[in-house]
């Protein structure tokens, strides 16, 4: 919320031109989310500072109709936006430093192009990533860091450190340069929901990142941070920015699922799963066939490219995943003798539910451990007594591989909502269990590349119904 | 003039008026039925193409006469059919759709001249269609008039000219025989007696009916019922029919025909029967009769009413038990469901044929009694029971009384016959047949919009996106459904306060439940934890038994949606024994007669569940604000020094680094470490629900009371609740209880829930709030935010509507209070289900979360 600017290039004073503020009174600027106010707590010929501070209006921010809308989110009134710099401090910047951004001093223009030693102290800035990111971002550009990490809580020692820094950062460089550097590396650093992203923004990107942006180290984070969520755009922005070298699906926006999870081999692993069940479903001769915990139906999809099945049920309990499935497959744009054959619905594996009954094949593709081990008998229940598909493909991680990920922990599963992960043995003997229970034969596959030691990644069970 | 004549149909029929046009059908139906009664092709036809007369849409027109007669008697509702009806191939439809609902065909046939009908045409100016249709009518009428009785019409009656016609003055409706609704009990149903004389007469006396030398009879005038196969396989089939028949003839006892009964009349009748399965038995027994006495034997069963249907409909009673759809109804269906039930086609390893269990998806309202399939014990599945515990393969026999539900069983003195089946088959489970059943749910019970019925508030209704919501939470983060008898009900603030500096305060708390017309409320502590719903038993069997789980505990902790609190299970264990052992101490188990209970609790400390929240949110707001605050304050420092004004922002921005601090200390207060399960507190507020009972009819100091004589008893993570009953027609105390929230409030705790004295309130508008939440000022920062109080703020904050959070509270109360009760009556989960969902599914509907 505070950005402090002093200058110690002889004389100071000229900061109050260059800002085109005056060193003397107390201005007080309107934005769209709150009032910003510029004066200086020191005015000498030796040194000069100029406070902008941001007085950002939280009930406001939350009452206003507006973009943001209103999603009943409890953060709303309690957040961190009104107290760190973020893609408001950006706004501020440019609204009320604007001709100090644009390279202009009416007053002393000479002064525009000289590079004078300033530094620079914001209070307090969130920075994603921790100080680590805070200096790749600003040393390759000449700045030399100073950083305060914040606890979350003195009281609450074991509570660790915030993501909140008091930063000092000092370079002998322009104003304009200067300016241009906080306005785009702010928001970069804060990684948060940002208060505005116009068409215009890769044009702003562009511009106040030229000279500077091409060749900084990390120019691919900063492209997407600063059009945060926006994919395309931030793709679109790349491509004008970047001859295209390595700019491929490496995302480097590291999502708290993945920092707590163990990280497969992507994308092959699970592509191979998919493949597994569609043959085993394809194998079994299977017509109808049902695709339970379907997500965003990549497997409905395989199905949906064989004669073989004549229809293909595609169901989850998520509702959100089942739009994106229904976008994906373009069920609404399928003839009608297509549309036919494929269905979503939402349902979920540990109720009994007859729209189940009477298929071919159903496949639970990594679906099972995302329940509580004791709802399974729920689902067996569910799939094995009251659905009872002739054929049933079930896959899962097979735990025992995981001492193979480089970032293995005990303990540690392979995603955030994995309840369990089960060894090829604990697998086994539970589906020896229902096959024993419910009159099917299990047989058991490896899916990916095999370990001696420790097996394959992922292991599959085929149930097939006695007659 | 002819003479006024009545004519008499089944009440469940369905009308089929047959007839040439012109024929006076629809004036006829119109006389003697309700419009809403009669389907008439005409008007089918009109709605379907804008002209009754237009024969190109009979087709479609017929599609909707047998759409709307199918849905009308799925629902039981007589219906008349007023088209001509004339070909065979027309009536053959209307008697398949009877049959399918188990409605009776009846055929009213005007049989008019062509003379007649021709006039009456004439009369009409769109019946212009060509001479010949009458005359074609007629003929096709006549030639098929006689085979009426084969094409399946159980009534036929004809009415031969306008005179016949005119003097029909009242049509009556014949109650079905299996309706007997108004015969209320008190009911003795008696199981399968198969000849059991001694056991039969041992029962009957158990059950406390005597001897007057002609019959046997209930002082108290309760009557038996037998639910059939009095005969076949027992030492004493004639003595047990003479019994039975002496009882019925009486009007002491009713009894409906089970497969032997009925096999044995065949064999009366002298038709071909296989002489075995214990019939063999009965042929021998049945030699030394008299030929009157068999006479009378097979006229009994002859007599015998597949079906009953007692107590307003409340009760079924038949053999092999009925579903819904067939209750009180009549058809050759019926009657073969009643005695042999349904069976899958297949046969089991003894060669026995294997029987679909229709129990199991029973949702009918009707308790149904039956027999039938000898099984070791009497259980509930669904409000169904099957009380053919197998007398005469040496196990017992049992009678349901009703409406107690008690059940009454003598022992088999010998085997008197050899099960086929071990009566033990199947048996595998430690679980009761219902809990059994409970382990899987229906999606389909549960998905779309859904209507819940409830004692409190009628109906509450889900819509099916909140449905849709619910089913995910539900699928993927909920413990085990048959923990889940309860969820809270969401809890409105107080109106605003009219106090400038508070955003709430009791005042408006008070006169709520004034202007609601209570004048005694109860004012609790509200403790800053999170809401937690425990379940705990003396042990783990205890916890079987009543709940159906077996290897998850002797208990569970679950949040308000339904989650398991603790990912770590050694903290619940603690907690859910140290939670015991008060309960074992202060001896509630014993006095509330229950080796489990339910409660409404806080869990705290906050810290434990909101971790984080408190880390992403809280602590991360208190460290961002007092950082930059401090920094800014500095640099507004030093710009007072330069003497060029900022006076008011200086202050401006020094109030809110106070604020900020009282943020910080606000959330500080609810949290401590936790560093070993014994750092928790558990503080209980409602005893929900013990073993066949749910508690909400005691008034909540009741509650409190019982409460804090389990605390006292148990450990320091007991902890009871502070509370003070307020008269609110007492200014003083009114006001002690003001002061005692600002002094509870402003030493940092979070406030006070305001209840009625009793925990169910109602006036002239309904049930009124269960509880309203007053917030301390110091608490509100971390729902508003650091800077709250400051005026500019606070005028904008006080504009909320209650509205919307109150109707919910109301409607989320409702159904909690409906799932324990479900659940203490013992009903299927299914049914408790409904209402736990229907809880969660309204906490997705958007209501501001601040409230």
């Amino acid at each position: 919320m505070l950005l402090t600017i002093t200058t110690t290039h002889y004389p100071a004073t000229d900061l109050g031109y260059l800002l085109h503020k005056h060193p003397d009174k107390i201005q007080t600027f309107d934005l769209s989310a709150g009032k910003a106010y510029v004066f200086y707590t020191e005015v000498s010929e030796q040194k000069c500072s100029a406070a902008l501070l941001l007085d950002i209006d939280p009930v406001g921010l939350v009452r206003s109709e507006g973009p943001r809308g209103n999603d009943f989110a409890l953060e709303q009134y309690v957040n961190d936006r009104p107290y760190v710099a973020s893609s408001f401090m950006s706004n501020a910047i440019s609204k009320v430093y604007s001709s100090a951004m644009n390279g202009k001093c009416k007053d002393k223009p000479e002064k525009v192009d000289v590079a004078m030693p300033f530094s620079v102290k914001l209070a307090v800035l969130p920075v994603s990533g921790g100080e680590a990111v805070l200096r790749q971002l600003f040393e390759p550009l000449g700045y030399h860091v100073d950083a305060i990490q914040h606890p979350l809580d003195p009281a609450f020692p074991e509570w660790g450190d915030s993501r909140y820094f008091t930063v000092e950062l000092n370079h002998v460089i322009t104003l304009q340069s200067l300016l241009s550097h906080l306005y785009l590396l702010i928001p970069v650093c804060d990684n948060d929901k940002h208060y505005w992203i116009a068409n215009d923004e890769i044009e702003k990107l562009l511009d106040k990142g030229k000279g500077w942006l091409e060749t900084h180290p990390l120019k691919e984070m900063i492209v997407r941070r600063y059009l945060k969520n926006q994919r395309a755009m931030a793709n679109q922005a790349l491509g004008v920015l970047l001859s295209k070298d390595e700019s491929d699906d490496t995302d480097e926006e590291v999502s708290s699922e993945t920092t707590e999870a163990l990280t497969e081999p992507k994308p092959k692993i699970h592509e191979l799963r998919l493949l597994a069940a569609r043959d085993q479903l394809l194998h079994a001769g299977a017509k109808t066939v049902a695709d339970l915990g379907c997500g965003e139906g990549r497997l409905t999809r395989l199905l949906m490219q064989e004669k073989q099945f004549e229809f293909i049920l595609g169901m989850d309990v998520s509702y959100r995943a089942l739009e994106i499935a229904k976008d994906r497959l373009k069920l609404d744009r399928l003839p009608p003798k297509q549309a036919e054959r494929v269905k979503l619905v939402q349902g979920s594996l540990t109720y009994r539910d007859k729209r189940l009954r009477g298929f071919d094949g159903a496949a639970l593709v990594e679906v099972i451990e995302h329940l509580d081990e004791p709802r399974l008998a729920a689902l067996e229940r569910a799939v094995f007594e009251d659905a009872r598909p002739k054929t049933v493909v079930i896959t899962t991680p097979n735990a025992e591989y995981n001492v193979r990920f480089e970032n293995f922990e005990d303990g540690k599963m392979r995603h955030s909502d994995h309840r369990f992960e089960w060894s090829r043995k604990e697998f086994e003997d539970w589906g020896n269990g229902i096959a024993a229970c419910y009159g099917y034969t299990a047989v058991y596959k490896s899916v990916g590349e095999v370990d001696e030691e420790v097996g394959a990644l992922s292991q599959m069970g085929i149930f097939t119904l006695k007659n | 003039m002819l003479p006024n004549k009545s004519i008499q149909i089944p009440e469940l029929s369905l009308v089929v008026l047959i007839g040439a046009t012109g024929s006076g059908k629809s004036s006829f139906a119109k006389k003697h039925f309700k419009p809403s009664e009669i389907v008439s092709s005409d008007a089918c036809r009109s709605m379907v193409s804008d002209d009754e007369n237009n024969q190109v849409a009979s087709g479609d027109a017929f599609e909707l006469a047998r759409c709307i007669t199918g849905i009308r008697l799925k629902n039981g509702l007589l219906t008349v059919i007023d088209a001509t009806n004339v070909q065979e191939e027309s009536r053959r439809d209307w008697i398949k759709l009877a049959r399918e609902h188990h409605f009776l065909p009846v055929a009213i046939v005007l049989n008019l001249s062509e003379r007649v009908c021709a006039d009456r045409n004439a009369l009409r100016s769109d019946r212009a269609f060509g001479a010949h249709v009458i005359p074609q009518h007629i003929s096709q009428l006549k030639r098929g008039f006689k085979k009426l009785k084969f094409e399946g019409f159980r009534n036929i009656i004809e009415l031969r000219s306008p005179e016949e016609v005119d003097a029909i003055i009242n049509i009556i409706r014949d109650p079905l025989y299996n309706n007997k609704k108004q015969e209320k009990g008190p009911f003795d149903i008696i199981g399968d007696v198969h000849g059991c004389y001694d056991e039969l007469v041992k029962l009957l006396a158990e059950l406390g009916y005597l001897d007057n030398g002609k019959s046997l009879f209930h002082p108290e005038g309760r009557k038996a019922i037998f639910v059939g196969d009095l005969v076949d396989r027992g030492p004493n089939t004639p003595a047990v029919l003479k019994l039975v028949i002496a009882m019925v003839e009486s009007g002491n006892a009713w009894c409906v025909p089970g497969n032997h009964d009925i096999k044995l009349l065949k064999w009366f009748d002298g038709r071909n029967v296989q002489i075995k399965h214990g019939l063999e038995r009965s042929i021998e027994q049945l030699v030394n009769e008299t030929p009157e006495s068999r006479e009378k034997m097979k006229t009994f069963l002859d007599g015998l009413i597949s079906h009953y249907v007692f107590d307003e409909g409340r009760l079924v009673v038949a053999h092999a038990g009925l579903k819904e759809e067939m209750q009180g109804r009549g058809s050759g269906a019926v009657r073969e469901f009643c005695l042999f039930g349904e069976t899958t086609g297949e046969t089991d390893e003894f060669g026995l044929p294997v029987r679909y269990n229709w129990a199991s998806e029973y949702k009918g309202r009707a308790k149904v009694v039956y027999g039938h399939t000898p099984v070791p014990q009497a259980e509930w599945l669904n409000n169904t029971i099957d009380i053919d515990t197998g007398c005469v393969f040496g196990g017992s026999l049992t009678a349901l009384r009703y409406p107690e539900g008690e059940l009454v069983a003598v022992k088999a003195a010998e085997v008197y016959s050899e099960p086929v089946r071990p009566l033990d088959y199947e048996k595998t489970s430690a679980l009761n047949l219902q809990q059994e059943s409970d382990n899987v749910l229906d999606i389909a019970d549960f998905t779309g919009k859904q209507i819940v019925q409830t004692g409190l508030a009628k109906n509450v209704t889900i819509r099916e996106e909140n449905a849709v919501a619910a089913l995910e939470a539900m699928s993927r983060f909920a413990v085990n459904p048959k923990w889940l008898i309860y969820l809270p009900p969401t809890m409105s603030p107080a109106k605003t306060s009219s106090l400038d500096e508070y955003l709430e305060f009791p005042t408006e708390g008070f006169e709520y439940y004034k202007e609601a017309g209570v004048d005694k409320v109860i004012c609790q502590e509200k403790h800053m934890g999170s809401r937690a719903v425990i379940i705990v038993g003396r042990n783990e069997e205890a916890i079987g038994k009543a709940f159906g789980i077996t290897g998850e505990g002797i208990g569970t902790i679950y949040t308000r949606t339904g989650r398991p609190f603790f990912n770590d299970k050694e903290t619940e264990r603690y907690l859910l024994s140290a939670l015991n052992e008060g309960l074992t101490t202060s001896g509630f188990y014993d006095t509330f007669d229950t080796d489990w209970v339910c409660l409404d609790t806080e869990l705290m400390p906050w810290s434990a569940k909101a971790q984080a929240l408190l880390q992403k949110q809280y602590a991360a707001v208190g460290a961002s604000a007092s950082h930059a605050l401090h920094e800014t304050n500095n640099a507004l420092g030093q710009l007072l020094k330069r003497n060029i004004g900022g006076n008011e922002l200086a202050n401006l921005f020094e109030a809110r680094e106070m604020e900020t601090a009282r943020f910080v200390k606000a959330y500080q207060t609810y949290c401590w470490p936790v560093n070993k399960p014994q750092d928790h507190k558990i503080a209980p507020f409602h005893i929900l629900a013990t073993e066949g009972k749910q508690w909400t009819d005691e008034n909540h100091e009741w509650h409190m009371e019982q409460i804090k004589k389990v605390c006292l008893a148990g450990d320091e993570t007991l902890l009871a609740t502070p509370y003070q009953i307020v008269d609110l027609n007492n200014d003083e105390n009114v006001n002690d209880a003001t002061n005692w929230w600002l002094n509870l409030t402003e030493k940092g705790g979070e406030g006070m829930v305001v209840k009625p004295y009793n925990f169910i309130e109602k006036n002239a508008k309904g049930v009124i709030q269960p509880a309203i939440k007053i917030r301390g000022r110091e608490y509100l920062r971390i729902i508003y935010g650091p800077e709250y109080t400051e005026s500019q703020n606070m005028s904008r904050l006080k504009a909320r509507g209650l509205h919307a959070k109150r109707a919910l509270a109301l409607r989320e109360f409702a159904l909690g209070v409906e799932g324990l009760q479900r659940f203490a009556d013992k009903q299927p989960l299914r049914r408790v289900h409904q209402c736990v969902f229907g809880v969660l599914a309204l906490e997705s509907e958007p209501v501001d979360p601040r409230l």
